[in-house]
């Protein structure tokens, strides 16, 4: 068949412009020597290694997990209840929220950044760790709010309402009966939120880039220096992290539903 | 259960901690910012409150059109590389099995929420002249040495290409999942091949999310900030690296801000644009 030759050569150039420069980077992080040459001469883990052991990189490292892990639960703490509300009530005027939980994330992000750099200046708490926690959890917000809305309306009223009717108070119905069923969905968007912040780069340099440094920023200021494998290295870190996480919430959940109707809320 | 206006002060309560979070993380910065626009500059500090439109009439510039007008035109052309590879292949994708359909998802979120930084560094690395691609034409016989292939504008272009076609991808995908097929089936019926049938029926159906998913892509491309920097030359560099570069190296705030609610007003519009679109695809 001609017509599935070209659609396997089509889906094969695609793959390849966007597998290429991965590959590379791979190639190079594996290079013995600190040279950066493709193919690489030797074989060699020990930049990897770098990461870990030398103290700069590793102090990137944990500033931008700690970052990920506190701005990804900032942003679920605004989201749900955001989409608890929006689902259980009616209340047009609420939507308001909604929009400003999504324009973050449409407008450019140097917007964001500008917007939070000023924020922090004025109110006097620029350079602080948190505040790009905070700002990274506005930014993100979007995500969870993407996924718990999509959560939320995936759940069948009936079941609610007889928990209702059985005497269960909005609390205990939280609790016993709506948490439980978009518990994948909190799980997702919290994924998608850490991820996106553990490679944010504008929001992180101007809250926090001259006091913390984290991975993002530390690879861009090593750039100027030269390059060294051990950045090739984090890159691969962050790829497999990125595919893991994603791979994780397609085996879990529905990952073409969860897409399918992202695009359309947004 | 069915939903119901909240008749309590107590019902308001899950909006409280949202409602108090976005107001004073995002409305008021933002604001901050719109506010600071018509400041002052403050060469020893970040700025003096005063009112002036200064900032805004050094949009008359050259400097500042000759920036403006190329963020513009490689926004453009990064959409249009964008939607006319992704189109069809997302089409193609819908087509596939769910397992292909999910690991070629996994694998363009992956792509997607690559740093920038990142992105950045794995194209300067295979333009570069040592560990480059050229590397492999010499090694065909294409070339006869290796050369950097950057800073140049094809790097730049390429880059965000790269940056923006996995977005591309994911906003058309919903349309195209949804694409009716019936239609498809017909024209394949009546003996057009699967190439023409494509053409004319597949892309006129679609014309309005094409157009949509152009303004969207647009819009992504204005927001790109490093590869201009790490891959182009500073005549490369775009509206974003110049608020970036304003706000931080030339510590010019005020100006930065003013650029930066210029390029609110150029996002929102096109947003809204394509909301309008969206709505008459909806409504015929």
């Amino acid at each position: 068949m001609r017509g599935t030759f070209l659609r396997r050569l089509y889906f094969f150039a695609v793959g390849l412009f966007l597998a290429l420069p991965l590959v590379v980077v791979a190639g190079v992080s594996f290079n013995e020597k600190q040279d950066l040459t493709f193919p690489p001469i030797g074989f060699s883990l020990s930049w990897y290694g770098q990461i870990f052991a030398d103290a700069e990189w590793r102090r990137a490292l944990i500033a931008s997990v700690l970052l990920a892990v506190s701005a990804a639960a900032i942003a679920v703490a605004v989201a749900l209840p955001l989409a608890w509300f929006l689902w259980r009530r009616i209340a047009p005027w609420a939507n308001v929220f909604q929009l400003l939980g999504v324009a973050p994330f449409i407008l450019p992000p140097v917007i964001t950044a500008l917007g939070m750099l000023t924020f922090w200046a004025t109110s006097g708490f620029y350079g602080q760790p948190w505040t790009a926690a905070i700002s990274h959890g506005i930014f993100f917000v979007t995500l969870p709010l993407v996924t718990l809305s999509l959560g939320f309306a995936s759940i069948d009223r009936s079941l609610v309402e007889a928990a209702a009717t059985m005497g269960a108070d909005d609390r205990t119905l939280l609790k016993t009966v709506v948490l439980p069923l978009i518990l994948p969905y909190l799980v997702s968007g919290y994924a998608f939120a850490f991820v996106l912040s553990l490679n944010e780069y504008i929001v992180a340099y101007m809250t926090v880039g001259f006091t913390t440094e984290t991975l993002p920023i530390k690879i861009f200021n090593a750039l100027r220096y030269g390059y060294t494998p051990t950045m090739a290295a984090v890159s691969i870190f962050f790829v497999a992290l990125a595919a893991l996480v994603f791979g994780l919430i397609a085996r879990f959940g529905d990952i073409r539903k969860l897409l399918g109707a992202m695009a359309s809320e947004g | 259960m069915r939903r119901e206006p909240p008749t309590s002060v107590a019902d308001y309560g899950p909006l409280v901690f949202p409602g108090v979070m976005l107001v004073v993380f995002f409305v008021v910065p933002f604001s901050t910012m719109i506010a600071v626009s018509f400041f002052q500059r403050d060469p020893a500090g970040f700025y003096t409150t005063d009112f002036t439109l200064d900032n805004y009439g050094r949009f008359l510039s050259l400097f500042f059109g000759r920036v403006l007008g190329f963020s513009l035109v490689l926004s453009v052309l990064v959409a249009i590389c964008c939607v006319a590879i992704a189109f069809p292949f997302t089409y193609l994708l819908t087509r596939q099995s769910r397992m292909v359909q999910t690991v070629w998802l996994v694998a363009l979120l992956s792509v997607l929420s690559l740093s920038e930084v990142i992105i950045g560094f794995a194209w300067s690395t295979l333009f570069s002249r040592t560990a480059g691609i050229t590397n492999l034409f010499v090694w065909l016989g294409l070339m006869d040495e290796p050369v950097a292939l950057l800073p140049s504008f094809g790097a730049v272009l390429t880059g965000m290409v790269y940056q923006a076609l996995p977005y591309t991808v994911l906003v058309l995908y919903p349309a195209l999942v949804r694409l009716d097929t019936t239609l498809l089936e017909v024209a394949r019926t009546l003996g057009s091949s699967p190439i023409r049938a494509f053409f004319n029926v597949v892309v006129p159906a679609l014309r309005n999310t094409l157009v949509a998913t152009i303004i969207m892509v647009f819009v992504f491309a204005l927001g790109s900030y490093l590869l201009p920097q790490i891959l182009g030359r500073p005549q490369h560099w775009t509206l974003s690296v110049l608020i970036t570069d304003q706000a931080i190296y030339q510590s010019n705030m005020p100006f930065a801000a003013a650029m930066a609610a210029f390029l609110v007003l150029i996002s929102l519009a096109l947003v809204g644009l394509t909301l309008l679109v969206g709505r008459r695809e909806n409504a015929s």
